[in-house]
């Protein structure tokens, strides 16, 4: 980052990073002290939507903003004025290692998948060498709740919070146990599947692309990028926004914008992609000697964002500081039904509870593929 | 006057260290826990005792504290007597024995990983002399018992030098005599050991006892390393609400409900081992 991006900025720029929590604490004494140091703040999507809008500059005057409607409306925050500016994006695909190639199911298509494909896919490796091969990021710092939340649930139900506990969502439920069943049991210890497709403890598995990342640029020939799979709802699939703020106590605000324009300039986004995996947001023309993660990863989004049967997800929107709760929701149901093996039909009716008073209490409305509600998001 | 004041002088430092970064957070944390926005109230409460997992984790907590605390006692009893015993190289052995006590609980726990990883030595060494085929996975969900045993050996590992210093000063205190007196009227080392060093070192068991019965309730990273999400235990869950939920109410809740735990286990080892007054050192 130091060197990559921000060394072409021609003010000084002290780049620190920072775990989530410990950046959440430190923003959150100084605008309670009512003075900072920190100019710009870098976050996911979910982390800027967990602070109170009211503790961030307004940024409408800056002109600048991403090529995507739907981001630029996120990065409203649900009030009517901009309140962080998209960033990069990133996604979540699937990567294999080409050995696994020869175990696909009669007739699958690898760019077109569906669940039961790749479960029949994972059961043939699994009886050809003896070993669960899928791998999935159920460690403590993996991203398992945004499978549940953005490929899951829209491919089978297509909702998230509409229809949380539905019929659909129960065989949506089955399945993933099924694909289980031939998944590396150690995945309750993976969170960067990198690692296990490096090591190949791990053939086929699921992650955000920057945690595919250093797979693809150590080994570019062993491994191959594709789209998530297809249920009877479709293809669910959910892009990952960061975004760059201006938090209220900013010391000095002109840097600090000065700063922000400049990341979002076309040379700045695709040194970003270079140095972090995540992709610009403005309309670019990307260099053809990009690292291959970012081409393997790269191809993939697309023929995912461009398949027929696409069905994108949006992140979830509105919830305020509950993100961490709902998240919950669906990590706790996982390890109830799939670790702990509980009825399905029951676990579900027990979380819609929780679930229905989060989504009350931080009154967010229906984000997509939820059809639109007035008021709070109803779990059905 | 100077003679009379000194020993309050003394310890001032202390005691104002205490209270700004002990008592006054305290307050603080107590006033999150019985607070949510508006007046008193014990919702915070409610809520991480009406969640599913608080019993798991509150009896893995204590379970692990059950299992892994006697078998610390035992064994520095036992290290420490034969410490004492020693006439040449005893320092040397001291010193060794409590390496452990100079490694944080986190490297402890990433230690003991890489034994049990899939990957890891054991797997490596069992497969060195034939003995399995394949690495076996020893950390995961299905495997319950062997989680606990690797945290608890961690535990034990770690941990069980902090007893055992505490209790080699104890022995160092009881004086000579009594064994002198004791092997007079014939008593056996086994005789000794009963009547005259467990009494005498009531005091030191005590401390050793309360020390680590709290860390045993503040276990945290060895856990966190080696079982994951498996193994929820209090502080974890604490962890959970204050940096993924962002519910600082609830956090301060949970390490109240580990401050009394602390605090009920301190006056059990308090009253259990007191020492009759006529018999204080």
């Amino acid at each position: 980052m130091r060197e990559v991006v921000l060394d072409r900025h021609e003010g000084e720029v002290d780049y620190q990073p920072n775990e989530n929590g410990p950046w959440l604490t430190r923003l959150l004494a100084e605008l309670e002290a009512g003075s900072g140091t920190i100019g710009v703040l870098g976050g996911l999507h979910g982390e800027l939507a967990a602070l109170d809008p009211n503790d961030l500059t307004d940024l409408d005057d800056l002109g600048v903003g991403a090529a995507s409607g739907t981001f630029n409306d996120l990065s409203k925050l649900g009030t009517d004025h901009v309140q962080y500016i998209p960033w990069m994006q990133a996604s979540y695909v699937m990567a294999a290692n080409k050995e696994a190639l020869e175990y696909l199911p009669e007739g699958a298509d690898i760019d077109a998948l569906s669940y039961d494909e790749l479960i029949a896919w994972a059961a043939n490796v699994h009886e050809a060498t003896g070993q669960p091969k899928f791998g999935f990021p159920a460690g403590p710092k993996g991203l398992k709740h945004r499978f549940f939340q953005g490929y899951l649930y829209p491919s089978y139900t297509d909702g998230v919070v509409r229809t949380f506990a539905s019929d659909e969502a129960v065989t949506a439920w089955e399945k993933f146990r099924e694909l289980w069943e031939h998944t590396n049991p150690a995945s309750t210890n993976f969170s960067f599947l990198q690692e296990q497709l490096l090591s190949e403890d791990v053939w086929i598995a699921f992650d955000h692309t920057s945690r595919l990342a250093q797979a693809f640029n150590e080994r570019p020939d062993d491994f191959i990028a594709f789209p998530a799979p297809a249920g009877p709802a479709g293809r669910g699939f959910m892009p990952v926004l960061a975004g760059v703020a201006i938090p209220s106590t900013a010391p000095e605000v002109d840097a600090a914008k000065a700063l922000v324009t400049y990341l979002m300039e076309p040379e700045t986004q695709i040194a970003t992609l270079r140095a972090t995996n995540f992709f610009p947001v403005v309309d670019v023309e990307l260099p053809a000697d990009l690292p291959p993660s970012v081409q393997a990863a790269g191809g993939a989004i697309a023929k995912m964002s461009a398949a027929p049967d696409a069905n994108p997800g949006l992140l979830p929107a509105g919830l305020g500081d509950a993100g961490g709760d709902f998240n919950r929701v669906f990590v706790d149901t996982f390890e109830r039904i799939v670790l702990a093996r509980q009825d399905i039909r029951r676990v579900l009716d027990d979380q819609k509870r929780r679930l229905e008073a989060i989504m009350n209490e931080s009154g967010a409305s229906c984000w997509a593929p939820d059809a639109p509600s007035d008021g709070p998001c109803p779990v059905e | 006057m100077h003679a009379r004041m000194l020993p309050y002088l003394l310890i001032l430092p202390v005691t104002l260290f205490l209270c700004v970064f002990f008592l006054y957070p305290f307050v603080l944390v107590s006033q999150q826990a019985f607070t949510t926005g508006g007046g008193f109230t014990l919702d915070n409460f409610r809520e991480v005792i009406g969640y599913w997992k608080f019993p798991i984790s509150l009896s893995n907590t204590l379970l692990l504290a059950a299992i892994v605390v006697p078998v610390q006692l035992a064994l520095s009893l036992l290290m420490a007597t034969m410490v004492s015993r020693m006439e040449k190289g005893r320092d040397l052995i001291l010193y060794i024995w409590t390496i452990p006590l100079g490694i944080s609980d986190l490297a402890a726990g990433i230690i003991w990983l890489a034994i049990f990883e899939q990957s890891g030595f054991l797997n490596s060494m069992l497969y060195g002399v034939g003995a399995i085929e394949t690495p076996i996975n020893f950390l995961s969900y299905q495997n319950p018992a062997i989680v606990f045993l690797a945290i608890a050996l961690a535990e034990i590992w770690r941990a069980t030098a902090i007893m055992l210093v505490i209790l080699v000063a104890g022995i160092g205190l009881i004086p000579k005599e009594y064994y002198e007196a004791a092997e007079v009227f014939g008593a056996s080392p086994w005789q000794r050991f009963r009547r005259i060093t467990l009494p005498l070192l009531r005091p030191s068991l005590q401390t050793a006892l309360i020390l680590r019965v709290i860390l045993a309730f503040e276990v945290f990273a060895v856990v966190a390393a080696l079982g994951g999400t498996l193994f929820p235990v209090l502080m974890g869950e604490t962890y959970a609400y204050q940096f993924d939920l962002l519910n600082s109410g609830a956090a301060a809740a949970m390490a109240l409900i580990i401050l009394a735990l602390s605090i009920a286990s301190t006056l059990v080892i308090l009253r259990v081992l007191r020492i009759p007054k006529g018999a204080r050192i």
